[in-house]
């Protein structure tokens, strides 16, 4: 009977052998042949700038598609895309932009103003059912089309000069319009292509196949499997084609960080999209050249349902945010370098800085808490911490748990589910606290701000105050001078820090690991690159890393 | 021949009590499974006890300290809350223990006689029985816990239930197999010659003799119950932290298995034990009860 | 035997038709719908999207309509992949997944029976407790750990074989099936342990043996028949987990398989997609429940006979 164990580790080993002999890995030949191998999380849902809406297609759409503007990666200020130049008028409410003749479609099509508003007109069609849509809502008249109550879209703000010439007029001065055109929602699309295979309105159909798909980016879609890779490959129709020096991209989806960082290890990956937490740590000290972390524009916070009786009441709520260490749970527990927040908006956001609006202060907060009703926590019911399943979101709130309980004497019980189980239950008001994040939609206040005021599809907390709204949405978008409007906003923001309707715990940053080989990535908020300013190495191998 | 064979083997049925402490002289001669009921023993005492015994409180955190290889004040070292991990294994020694027998018990309970009844009836009763097993097999796992989650909350009766509902299944197939080929034996044909009932046939006859494969497939049940409290954990059904699990333990352990390996050694050392001393007991358990076997 | 199989077959209708029903009611009982997301959907973006797969129709109406699909074998489009139809993800996925469940299979099955015949032969000797203890260890180790421990070894440390992947890299389908395959090896090493303990004490062996033949003989020939029926009940029901389980290692080797399309599509709710992987996987299951039935019918002469006899 031993004679077939014996075969099977036979045939085993043979296949162990076989396996060692060969294998190049990604990063070596990827620096090679000019090959950029990126771990892209989440797997991409769809490659339509009007239907998707997450960071993963972002980061694909960008190579396909490019708007009438682009970021400078280093300062995220606007730079040239399909635009050349734009003026903008006095009152900061009307853009027009002068288009390159040299942009083209990945077929050899001109691109045109008109593309840009058919686009635009697509993307505004309910049918379509694109999240986003709300992003061009800043455009004079476009929510109102969008609503149905003008039916014309002559109406809307959106003026075609000629062939190279767009006019757009804005229902406010925006300041940070120029950032939005090179959000997805505002991504020209190819209108022969969508028309060959479907309705303009109609959601998914076979246009963003590879073969089908026509875009105007410095990269064309050449390969798209599920759960396996999206390539994409040069563009030579690309206005800016002789600046581009990678000849391929390939998106890898790594919804497992682990898995990711032992793709990265064994010379897979060029660049992750994160990181594990419990990794950090053993990098900074191996490996401080691999590691990127940089501050990332988003806020990791708790929202309180302020119609839950005991958190009625601000001073608890204010009790309950000075008690949380953010620097402990920074240090020992996200160990991301994450910053410690004070504030809902991420500080230096373009300029803006809104002033702290608590400390930490165990003191105090006890103090609050015997003025609230419930010296030393006595009398405090239980209250339940909600959070979606996460490892590092379980870890935080294991945190927070205690030092409440320690600080404060109040018993807290957590509570996690399942993602869409817990957005429902945020959504009807079924929770005391809930963990919550907000990634800024652009680098203004704005997006961080807007969400709070009454009835806010994503306030969900039943806080509401007369004056905010009032500084948001009238006094703020009107006011003319910028530096005025800052001081708005930090004056809303103010009110919002003292009701305290949320706890703000620290501010994201994004954490990558990149391969020495991979060249020309500068660091921002956004954790955004342009694909065109990054170059491989070819005298780099990709050995393993110990 | 046949027939003195079956009724000598009726006259030993009826003696149910001899029958079991034969099986315990039987037992004891096996040093291995008394070493398994010996560990077993201990780790439910010590499960019983941990409030009295355990070194240190289950949430007691230290931030500062974080994540420490064992030392002389905490043996086992502790998690990245500086969390003692011996406590916390001997606390979750008492979820991961009651979860393993409690829910077990319960497959083990519908799972025989559900394939006993299915065997022994045959025909179309087994049929609608089986086809019945097969739909319950293929309903989405995961969608009727989060349903289960919501409509009932979050109650640990429930993860029972939600274990018990899975796992009774394949223990239902496999005594239906054992019993079906039981069944032509000529004892059973005795049996049922003699005018028994039915009842009494599966009763006293069918289900002591598929005693050894069930207790086999018990003491593979009982672990991968303890796996299963684990990921329905991690969805939110079942235990919150800060309380914890062997399962929920190992599972946090292989996430930081290489920066921390203590804390993915310790609780998978624990499971391991008790699993190999399950196992031990089990096999002798067999063996005991079924003196055929032990012969030669 | 054709008989057999026919009315077999024909239970399946009834069986696929209540876990049909079932699933369909079940998945829109289950909280959070398929269009909500971290930042509040606006109501007309829900409005058009339900419209768009016909959410706002009658639950009967929607009920009616997709069996009339199904009878025309289509599962719909998935919600959460626009462009793509349940069919189309199902085709992609399936060969994957049933590449990685036989190669398990056949891990597990070399692995286990093996293991499980030495040990019944010298029963409480270090022949049995070796083998069984290692198959133990496979039990222990659910996947979720075996997986990432052969990678940290094979892969990072020893660097012998790729850390994820399928098809691209020389070897990268080997970890992935033994992790996969390991678990159920245990189980296979119990099963025919303990059901070659039971035949080699029968009559018929003692027969075979006082008959003066070799004994592996008696072994190969007389006791694997008997002694591998509790392990052919478990490998119908076993080859439908391998594939419809294959998800923890579909994940952590990062493998475009099945399995995980059925847990994303449950947690996204992404109702057409779990209805469509449900209803293949519950055919599947009646399946390689009535194949396992076959052979034990085939390998345990009574049940033939039984059957002959008019079942």
């Amino acid at each position: 009977m031993k004679a077939p164990l014996k075969s099977t580790l036979l045939i085993l080993l043979c296949g162990l052998l076989w396996a060692c002999s060969g294998g190049e890995s990604n990063v070596t030949t990827g620096n090679r042949d000019g090959i950029l191998h990126l771990g892209n999380g989440t797997d991409p849902q769809e490659l339509d700038p009007h239907i998707v809406t997450g960071v993963p297609e972002h980061k694909i759409l960008t190579a396909l598609l490019e708007g009438l503007v682009l970021k400078d990666p280093a300062t995220l200020e606007p730079i040239p895309g399909v635009a050349e130049r734009w003026e903008v008028s006095d009152d900061g409410k009307h853009y027009r932009f002068y288009l390159r003749h040299n942009a083209r479609w990945s077929n050899g099509d001109p691109v045109t103003a008109g593309d840009f508003a058919w686009s635009w007109w697509r993307a505004l069609q309910p049918a379509l059912g694109n999240q986003y849509a709300y992003m061009l809502f800043v455009i004079k008249g476009a929510e109102a089309y969008y609503k149905g109550s003008i039916k014309d879209f002559e109406r809307v703000g959106i003026h075609v000069i000629d062939d190279y010439t767009l006019e757009v007029e804005l229902a406010n001065p925006t300041p940070y319009f120029l950032q939005l055109l090179d959000h997805y929602s505002y991504f020209p699309v190819h209108r022969a292509t969508i028309e060959k295979f479907g309705g303009a309105d109609e959601r998914g159909s076979q246009w963003t196949r590879p073969g089908n798909f026509v875009g105007n980016g410095p990269y064309n879609l050449s390969e798209w499997r599920l759960f396996k890779r999206v390539v994409v490959s040069k563009n030579p129709y690309y206005w800016d084609a002789d600046k581009v020096t990678i000849n391929a991209i390939h998106f890898h989806p790594t919804e497992n960080v682990t898995t990711e960082e032992r793709m990265f290890r064994s010379g897979q990956l060029h660049r992750t999209a994160s990181i594990p937490i419990d990794k950090v740590a053993s990098y900074r000290k191996h490996h401080p050249e691999l590691l990127y972390t940089q501050a990332y524009l988003g806020n990791y916070f708790y929202r309180f349902n302020t119609r839950v009786p005991q958190l009625s009441d601000k001073r608890v709520r204010r009790a309950l945010a000075m008690s949380i260490d953010r620097d402990a749970i920074v240090k020992q527990v996200t160990k991301g370098n994450e910053l410690p927040a004070y504030t809902f908006t991420p500080p230096d956001t373009l300029g803006y800085t809104a002033p702290d609006g608590f400390r930490y202060d165990p003191d105090k907060a006890r103090q609050l808490l015997a003025e609230a009703g419930y010296p030393g926590g006595k009398g405090f019911p239980v209250t339940e911490l909600l959070y979606n399943t996460s490892e590092g979101h379980r870890k935080i709130a294991v945190a927070i748990q205690q030092m409440w309980y320690e600080q404060l004497g109040i018993k807290i019980v957590l509570n996690n589910q399942d993602w869409k189980v817990y957005l429902n239950s945020v959504e009807n008001g079924d929770y005391a606290i809930a963990r919550a994040g907000w990634i800024g939609d652009y680098v203004d206040p704005n997006t961080f701000l807007d969400m709070w005021v009454s009835g806010g599809g994503n306030n969900l907390t039943g806080w509401a105050n007369t004056r905010y709204d009032q500084l948001i949405l009238k006094l703020a978008p009107e006011a003319s001078d910028p530096a005025e409007r800052y001081r708005l906003m930090q004056e809303a923001e103010a009110l919002l820090l003292e009701d305290m309707p949320l706890i703000p715990i620290y501010i994201y940053t994004s954490k990558n690991l990149v391969h020495p080989s991979l060249k020309g990535l500068q660091p921002n908020l956004l954790d955004y690159s342009l694909y065109k300013r990054l170059h491989l190495d070819a005298s780099f191998s990709g050995e393993v890393i110990h | 021949m046949t027939e003195s064979v079956a009724i000598t083997d009726l006259a030993d049925a009826e003696q149910g009590t001899s029958l079991w402490k034969d099986a315990w002289v039987r037992l004891r001669k096996n040093h291995l499974a008394l070493f398994g009921l010996g560990v077993m023993l201990f780790l439910c005492v010590i499960a019983l006890l941990t409030p009295w015994i355990a070194p240190y409180g289950y949430e007691t955190q230290n931030l500062q300290l974080g994540a420490s290889p064992p030392s002389a004040e905490h043996w086992l070292g502790t998690d990245i809350f500086g969390r003692d991990m011996l406590t916390r294994i001997m606390y979750g020694s008492r979820v991961s223990l009651a979860v393993g027998f409690i829910a077990t018990a319960v497959a083990l309970l519908i799972g025989v006689l559900y394939g006993t009844v299915a065997g022994f009836a045959g025909g179309r009763v087994d049929a609608v029985m089986m086809r019945l097993v097969d739909i319950l097999y293929a309903l989405p796992f995961m969608i009727f816990i989060v349903l289960l989650m919501v409509v009932f909350g979050r109650n640990i009766l429930l993860l029972f239930l939600a274990i018990g509902a899975v796992e009774w299944l394949t223990m239902a197939r496999i005594v239906r197999g054992q019993v079906q080929s039981l069944r032509r034996q000529e004892f059973i044909e005795a049996a049922i010659s003699l005018g028994l009932s039915r009842w009494t046939i599966i009763r006293r006859h069918l289900i002591p003799n598929t005693l050894g494969p069930v207790i086999v497939y018990t003491t593979l049940t009982i672990p991968s119950v303890m796996l299963l409290e684990a990921f329905l954990s991690f969805l939110g059904l079942g235990i919150q932290p800060p309380q914890s699990s062997w399962g929920l333990l190992i599972s946090y352990g292989v996430e930081t298995m290489e920066e921390y390996p203590w804390l993915l050694i310790f609780p998978g050392l624990t499971l391991s034990i008790t699993l190999f001393a399950l196992n031990f007991l089990g096999d002798g358990l067999r063996d005991a009860l079924d003196p055929r076997a032990s012969k030669d | 035997m054709s008989r057999f199989i026919l009315s077999r077959l024909l239970q399946a209708i009834p069986v696929l038709l209540v876990v049909i029903t079932a699933t369909f009611f079940l998945v829109r009982a289950a909280p959070g719908g398929p269009f909500s997301a971290e930042k509040t959907v606006p109501p007309e973006v829900v409005k058009a999207l339900e419209a768009r797969y016909k959410l706002d129709q009658p639950m009967w109406q929607q009920y009616l309509s997709y069996l009339d699909d199904l009878v025309h074998g289509e599962f719909g489009p998935s919600f959460r992949y626009p462009g793509r139809s349940v069919n189309e993800l199902i085709l992609g996925g399936l060969p994957t997944t049933a590449e990685l469940a036989f190669y398990a299979m056949l891990v597990a099955i070399l692995i286990g029976a093996c293991a499980g015949v030495m040990a019944a032969l010298k029963p409480n000797t270090p022949q049995d407790y070796i083998p069984m203890s290692a198959a133990m260890l496979g039990i222990c180790m659910p996947s979720f750990l075996m997986g990432p421990l052969l990678v940290l070894i094979f892969g990072v440390w020893l660097e012998w074989l790729p850390v994820s992947g399928w098809g691209d890299l020389p070897g990268d389908k080997i970890l992935p099936a033994i992790t996969l395959g390991t678990g159920y090896a245990a189980y296979i090493a119990r099963l025919s342990r303990g059901g070659m303990l039971e035949v080699m004490s029968q009559d018929y062996i003692r027969t075979a043996r006082a008959k003066g033949l070799p004994e592996w003989v008696v072994v190969l020939k007389h006791g694997l028949r008997g002694g591998l029926i509790p392990v052919v009940a478990f490998l119908g029901p076993a080859f439908a987990g391998l594939l419809s389980g294959s998800f923890v290692v579909e994940t952590i080797f990062q493998i475009p398989g099945l399995g995980r399309f059925y847990v994303q599509a449950a947690f996204n709710r992404d109702y057409t997609m779990i209805l469509g992987t449900t209803v293949f996987f519950a055919a599947l299951i009646v399946l390689f429940n009535l194949l396992s039935d076959i052979v034990a019918v085939w390998i345990n002469p009574k049940l033939r006979h039984q059957l002959r006899e008019g079942h």
